[in-house]
């Protein structure tokens, strides 16, 4: 938690970035694709944890139930 | 200081969304949205301090619990339609996020009901 995640999902980030070049590049674009995919879902498991943890300490700050 | 540290961490992920943009855009609402989770959860515990003493508030001046709550539950409402909103309108959606925003209103209207209610059998009262 805190500011490394925001490191982490900017690592991942520019890692895919590189690695979708570096495939293009190679003349593989179904892998780059599917590298692209790959990086998004693992982000998104990410952001979806972190959303859940938002609206739960929202319901129990707000008392919404 | 925390304010610092919410300074910084708004500024260094805004410069990392900007290098991410061009490559990943998808990525950087990701890293848009993270960010704004992560803010929020620096200043959660203080805001429910602040929360806690607004309700000591108004057990002491005998406001309904009813009625409070209520305002709870229509801040906490209009701050995650907010939030979804703006990262919707952020990603360009911007159809989207005003329909979260309209589904966000017509809960709060719902929510507030009692007190609408509450409100005008005060005015029927009062005149004869």
């Amino acid at each position: 938690m805190g500011v490394d995640l925001i490191f982490k999902i900017a690592a991942i980030g520019i890692l895919v970035a590189v690695l979708n070049q570096l495939l293009i590049r190679s003349g593989r674009e179904e892998q780059a694709m599917m590298t692209t995919l790959a990086g998004l879902i693992v982000v998104l498991l990410i952001v979806v944890q972190q959303i859940a943890t938002l609206f739960e300490t929202v319901k129990a700050i707000f008392h919404l139930d | 200081m925390q304010i610092v540290q919410i300074a910084a961490i708004g500024i260094i992920a805004t410069i990392v969304i900007m290098v991410l943009k061009s490559q990943k855009p998808e990525l950087a609402v990701q890293i848009s949205i993270v960010t704004g989770v992560v803010i929020f959860m620096l200043i959660a515990a203080k805001l429910s301090a602040v929360i806690d003493l607004l309700e000591s508030f108004a057990a002491r001046a005998e406001i309904k619990p009813v009625f409070f709550t209520t305002i709870l539950k229509i801040t906490g409402i209009a701050y995650i339609a907010e939030f979804a909103g703006e990262v919707c309108r952020d990603a360009g959606e911007n159809s989207i996020a005003s329909k979260i925003e309209l589904a966000g209103k017509v809960t709060i209207v719902i929510l507030a009901v009692p007190i609408i209610t509450s409100l005008l059998d005060l005015v029927i009262r009062i005149m004869p």
